[in-house]
C-alpha cells in the first residue's frame, strides 16, 4: 500500500453517502506501477461489427476488400447506434461469427482483418480546433462519425448522451474516474498521463452540454492521478466551472447511480436516466476518446486495457487497437505465470469469464484479467441462506437481497418485483458477503431473464389475442353487412315487380340480381381466405 | 443451477457460517464460564450432553434424508442450539429431558423444517418452551448461586444426580434448590410485600439477585463482542431492551413498591442472553432493519407483560417464539426506501 501522497479533498465539497458498499482489497498496485505501453500488432485482428448498446450497423466492406486505419467498415443504422472503423489498414480476409467478449460467450459478426503492417491511415477528417465557435450539432456529428462509445463498460453512443432533450436542462456534468473494482488501473493511468487530453474532452463536452458544473470524481486510493489531473486542470481556463473530486475508497462508488449520489446527493429516479435529474455522466477514457475526435479528427479505434491477475507475468497497461485476441495480449504481457483459475473481461467483481482465446478487446473492454487459482477459489457448495442480512447491509441500491434470493429461487416472479428485482445493478457485494456463499447475483441475473422472457411471450400472445378479436370482428361484420344486402335485395325485388310489368324486364332484374349474389359470393369467399 | 457459467463476483467470499456460529460459541464463552462459577458443574455437563444430542439428531436425520451429516455438521448451528439450550435450562436438569429438548429442537424445529435457514421458530427456545409446558418442575429446579447455596455440588455429585437423579447424601431437594430471583420477587409480591421489604433479603446484590446479576453482565459482555465482530447489528438487542425498560420504568414509576426496577428487569432471566444471542438469531428475526426495531422492542414489551402477569416468571423464551411467528409479516411491512425511488434525503 502506497497512498504516501494523500490529496486533500476541497474543504467547500460537500459529499454524499450511498447506502452499504464494501471495502475489498484493491490489488492496483499489480499494474498500476508502470506507463502505459503500445502494444505491437497482433498477427489477426477480429473486430466485431457492433460495439455499441443500440441499433446494429451495417458492413461497408466485403471479404478480399482492402482497408486503411480509421477507415469506417460499419456506418450507424439510427439514432442510437455507432460505426465501426478499421483498427489498422490491412485485408478484410474474412466476415463471419466469432467469440466477442459477452456474459453469454456466444459469437457475433465480425471482419477478420489481416494488417499489412503499415498502418495506413485512411483520409480523415479535419481537426476541429475552432469547436466553439462551431455548430454543436457538427461537433456531435464528428463525435456520432468517430464511434465514440461509453468505454467504462456500457458502452452506449456518447453523441446521443451529449444531445441534451429539450424538455429539461442539463446542469451537471460529471467525469467519471473512480474506477471502483479492483485490479483495474487503465483509467488511472490514463489520467496519470493523459490528464489534459482527457481535459479537453471534458471541456468539449461542457461546450455540448452547456453546463453549469462539473464534476470529476476520483477515488482516494488513486492519488498520484487526482495530483496529475489537478494539476492540468489548473493550466486551462476551466476552472471556473471544473472541479476534481476527491471521493473515498468504497465498492461500488464508479457505479453511475452511486457516483451521482456521492457527489450531488442526488438518487437518479428507478428506471430512468441520469439526465433526468440534470445530470450527464461521461467516463474519463470517453472524454478522451472525444478529444481524439473533434481535436484530431482520430475515430476511436484502439483503447487502453489493463493486463493484470496474479496469473499474469507482468502486469502492466496497454494501448492496443480494437479487435487485439486476447491472446495476444497475455503473451505482450510475458505470458502466465501461473496457469490461471479464470479469465474475466472487466473487473472481479461484475466481469464475465471469456472462454476463448481469440475473443477479440472491443472499445469497452478495460480490463483482461487472469486470476490465479488462490485469488478465485472455486465457491464451495452453497448453503441455506440464513437469513443474516448482511447482503441488504452493503447493497447499494438498498435493496433486500436475501428476499431476491427467497423468491428468485421460488421462481416467484411477481414477488421478485415487489421487491425491486430491477434496481439491482449486480455490483455483486451481497454475493461477496454472504455467509452461505450463494451465488446470489445468477439468481438475480436469472429471474430478469426470466421476466424478460415471459414479458416478450406475454406481448406475443397478446397480439396473437389482438389478431384473433380483430378477425373475429371482422367475419361479423362482414356476414351482417351480407345480411343487410341481401335483405335491401329483396326488398327491392318485391317491389320491382309490381312495377316492372314488362316480363323481359323483370327477366333482366333477376339475372342481374344473381349475378350480384354470384360476385358477393366471390368476394366473402376471397375474404374469408384472408 | 440456473446457469451452468459461475457468475460475478469472482472474489474469495469473505464470510463463512461455521465461523459466524464459532464467534457465537466464543460470545457465550464469559456467559458459560460465570454461571459454572455461580451454578457448578452441572451446567458445564449439561453442555457437553445437550451438545451430544444434538448432533446425533442432526446425524440421524441427515441420514435419513440421504444427505452426508457433514454438510449440516459442519456449519455448526447444532452446537449452538444445545449450548443456548443448555445456558436456558436448570443445570441439574436430568439428562433425559436434555435428550428430549434436543430431539425436538433438532429434528422436528429445525429439520422436519428443511434444516438451518428454514426454520421459522428459534430450535433451542422452542424446546424450552416445550419442556417448560411437559415438564413444569424439572424445567424450574434451580440451584441457589454459590454464596448462598448450603452445600456447593461437587463434579461427581452433579454427574450423579444430572445422570441418576441421585441426591448427595444427607441432603433433600429443598436444601440445593432455590427459587430464581424472577420468581422469588413474583412470589413475594404475590404475598403483598414491597419492593423495599423484597430487597433486605440476602439473595439480593446490587442490579438484580445476587449471582443472577453477573450472569447478566457475562452475557452483556459477550453481546458487545457480537457487535464488535459485527455478527449482529444495535437494532434488535437495543430496541429489546429499550423495550423492556421503558415499560418497566413506566410501571416503576407509577408505583416502585409493587413494581421492580428497570435495572432488575435487565439483569434477572434471560434477558441479556435473550437480547443479545437468542432474539438476533437471523434466521427466525426478522431482517429489515425498521423490522428488527419492531421486532426487538416487542419481545422486550411482551418479557415485561409475561413477567409481570403472566403465568411464568420468565418469558423470553414465550416473547421470541412469539415474535417469530410475526417476523415475516413485520419485514413485509417495513422494507426499506429502495434507491431511486420516493423522495430521496438530499
Amino acid at each position: 500500500m502506497v497512498i504516501a501522497l494523500k490529496p486533500k479533498s476541497s474543504p467547500e465539497r460537500r459529499l454524499w453517502r450511498f447506502h452499504g458498499g464494501i471495502h475489498i482489497p484493491d490489488e492496483k498496485a499489480l499494474s498500476n506501477g508502470r506507463a502505459i505501453e503500445r502494444a505491437p500488432l497482433a498477427a489477426r485482428l477480429w473486430v466485431p461489427l457492433q460495439q455499441h448498446i443500440g441499433a446494429p450497423g451495417r458492413p461497408l466492406i466485403a471479404v478480399g476488400d482492402s482497408v486503411l486505419k480509421g477507415q469506417m467498415i460499419a456506418e450507424p443504422t439510427g439514432f442510437i447506434s455507432a460505426p465501426v472503423h478499421a483498427p489498422t489498414s490491412g485485408r478484410v480476409v474474412a466476415i463471419e461469427p466469432h467469440p466477442v467478449p459477452h456474459p453469454s460467450g456466444l459469437s457475433a459478426p465480425c471482419a477478420l482483418i489481416e494488417p499489412d503492417g503499415a498502418e495506413t491511415w485512411a483520409e480523415l477528417p479535419p481537426p476541429l480546433a475552432d469547436y466553439p465557435q462551431l455548430d454543436p450539432a457538427l461537433i456531435r456529428e464528428r463525435i456520432r462519425w468517430a464511434g465514440v462509445v461509453g468505454m467504462g463498460g456500457a458502452s452506449f453512443p456518447t453523441s446521443v448522451k451529449l444531445t441534451p432533450g429539450t424538455d429539461r436542462e442539463i446542469h451537471t456534468l460529471i467525469i467519471n474516474g473512480a474506477e471502483c473494482e479492483p485490479y483495474i488501473t487503465c483509467d488511472d493511468r490514463l489520467m496519470r498521463e493523459r490528464a489534459a487530453h482527457i481535459l479537453e474532452g471534458v471541456r468539449i463536452m461542457h461546450h455540448l452540454l452547456r453546463v453549469r458544473t462539473v464534476l470529476i470524481g476520483i477515488e482516494d486510493n488513486k492519488p498520484e492521478a487526482i495530483a496529475a489531473m489537478q494539476l492540468a486542470l489548473a493550466e486551462t481556463d476551466m476552472g471556473g466551472y471544473t472541479e476534481i473530486v476527491t471521493i473515498p475508497t468504497l465498492y461500488p462508488s464508479g457505479g453511475e447511480k452511486q457516483l451521482i449520489r456521492i457527489l450531488t446527493g442526488k438518487e437518479v429516479p428507478t428506471s430512468g436516466i441520469p439526465a433526468q435529474i440534470g445530470i450527464v455522466c461521461q467516463n474519463v477514457s470517453t472524454a478522451a476518446a472525444v478529444a481524439d475526435a473533434v481535436l484530431e479528427g482520430r475515430p476511436l479505434i484502439a483503447r487502453v486495457v489493463t493486463v493484470t491477475g496474479h496469473a499474469i507475468a507482468e502486469p502492466r497497461n496497454l494501448e492496443v487497437p480494437v479487435g487485439t485476441p486476447i491472446e495476444h495480449l497475455i503473451a505482450q504481457c510475458g505470458g502466465y505465470r501461473e496457469t490461471p483459475r479464470k479469465l474475466i473481461c472487466g473487473g472481479p467483481m461484475m466481469g464475465f469469464e471469456l472462454r476463448e482465446s481469440t475473443t477479440p478487446i472491443t472499445k469497452s473492454t478495460n480490463c483482461l484479467l487472469a486470476l490465479a487459482p488462490a485469488e478465485a477459489p472455486d465457491p464451495e457448495p452453497a448453503l441455506a441462506c440464513i437469513r443474516c442480512g448482511r447482503c441488504a447491509e452493503v447493497c447499494p441500491a438498498k435493496l433486500l437481497p436475501q428476499q431476491l434470493y427467497w423468491n428468485a429461487r421460488a421462481k416467484d416472479l411477481d414477488r421478485v418485483q415487489d421487491y425491486n428485482l430491477f434496481d439491482c445493478i449486480e455490483c455483486g457485494c451481497c454475493a461477496q458477503v454472504c455467509p452461505s456463499h450463494i451465488p446470489l447475483v445468477q439468481y438475480y441475473r436469472y429471474a430478469k431473464t426470466e421476466i424478460w422472457a415471459r414479458e416478450q411471450e406475454k406481448r406475443k400472445s397478446e397480439q396473437a389475442r389482438a389478431r384473433h378479436a380483430a378477425k373475429q370482428a371482422r367475419l361479423e361484420r362482414q356476414e351482417q353487412e351480407k345480411q343487410a344486402r341481401l335483405r335491401k335485395q329483396k326488398e327491392a325485388l318485391a317491389a320491382k315487380p309490381a312495377a316492372a310489368a314488362d316480363g323481359d324486364d323483370a327477366k333482366k332484374v333477376l339475372i342481374e340480381a344473381a349475378r350480384q349474389r354470384a360476385a358477393e359470393r366471390k368476394r366473402s369467399d376471397a375474404a374469408g381466405q384472408d | 443451477m440456473p446457469n451452468s457459467v459461475i457468475s460475478s463476483p469472482h472474489v474469495p467470499r469473505v464470510n463463512r457460517v461455521d465461523r459466524v456460529m464459532l464467534d457465537v460459541l466464543l460470545a457465550l464463552i464469559p456467559g458459560i464460564l460465570v454461571m459454572t462459577w455461580f451454578f457448578g458443574w452441572g451446567l458445564l455437563i449439561n453442555c457437553v450432553l445437550a451438545v451430544t444430542f444434538a448432533v446425533a439428531a442432526e446425524t440421524v436425520v441427515m441420514l435419513l434424508r440421504g444427505r452426508s451429516p457433514l454438510i449440516a455438521l459442519r456449519d455448526l448451528s447444532a452446537v449452538v442450539t444445545a449450548v443456548l439450550f443448555a445456558l436456558s435450562v436448570p443445570p441439574i436438569l436430568p439428562w433425559w429431558l436434555t435428550l428430549l429438548g434436543m430431539l425436538f429442537a433438532i429434528i422436528l424445529v429445525k429439520q422436519l423444517y428443511g434444516g438451518l435457514g428454514y426454520n421459522p421458530f428459534n430450535p433451542a427456545m422452542a424446546a424450552y418452551v416445550f419442556l417448560l409446558i411437559s415438564y413444569p418442575v424439572a424445567m424450574t429446579t434451580w440451584l441457589a448461586p454459590a454464596g448462598l447455596a448450603e452445600h456447593p455440588l461437587s463434579f461427581m455429585e452433579s454427574l450423579r444426580l444430572i445422570l441418576n437423579g441421585t441426591l448427595p447424601t444427607g441432603f433433600e431437594w429443598d436444601a440445593l434448590s432455590s427459587a430464581t430471583p424472577l420468581d422469588e420477587m413474583r412470589g413475594k409480591l404475590d404475598l403483598g410485600q414491597t419492593i423495599e421489604q423484597i430487597g433486605q433479603s440476602q439473595t439480593w446484590g446490587w442490579l438484580g439477585g445476587r449471582g443472577w446479576e453477573w450472569v447478566g453482565v457475562a452475557f452483556l459482555l459477550g453481546g458487545v463482542y457480537l457487535l464488535w465482530r459485527r455478527l449482529i447489528t444495535w437494532h434488535i438487542p437495543v430496541s429489546m431492551l429499550l423495550g423492556l425498560t421503558a415499560t418497566a420504568t413506566l410501571f416503576w414509576a407509577i408505583d416502585p413498591h409493587t413494581h421492580p426496577s428497570p435495572i432488575f428487569h435487565l439483569f434477572s432471566g434471560a434477558a441479556m442472553l435473550g437480547a443479545f444471542f437468542i432474539a438476533t438469531d437471523p434466521v427466525t428475526a426478522c431482517t429489515t432493519k425498521k423490522g428488527q426495531l419492531v421486532f426487538g422492542a416487542s419481545i422486550g414489551l411482551i418479557v415485561y407483560v409475561i413477567r409481570s402477569w403472566g403465568g411464568y416468571p420468565d418469558a423470553v423464551a414465550f416473547a421470541v417464539l412469539l415474535m417469530n411467528i410475526a417476523a415475516p409479516t413485520i419485514d413485509y411491512y417495513t422494507q426499506p426506501r429502495v434507491f431511486g425511488h420516493g423522495s430521496a434525503r438530499t
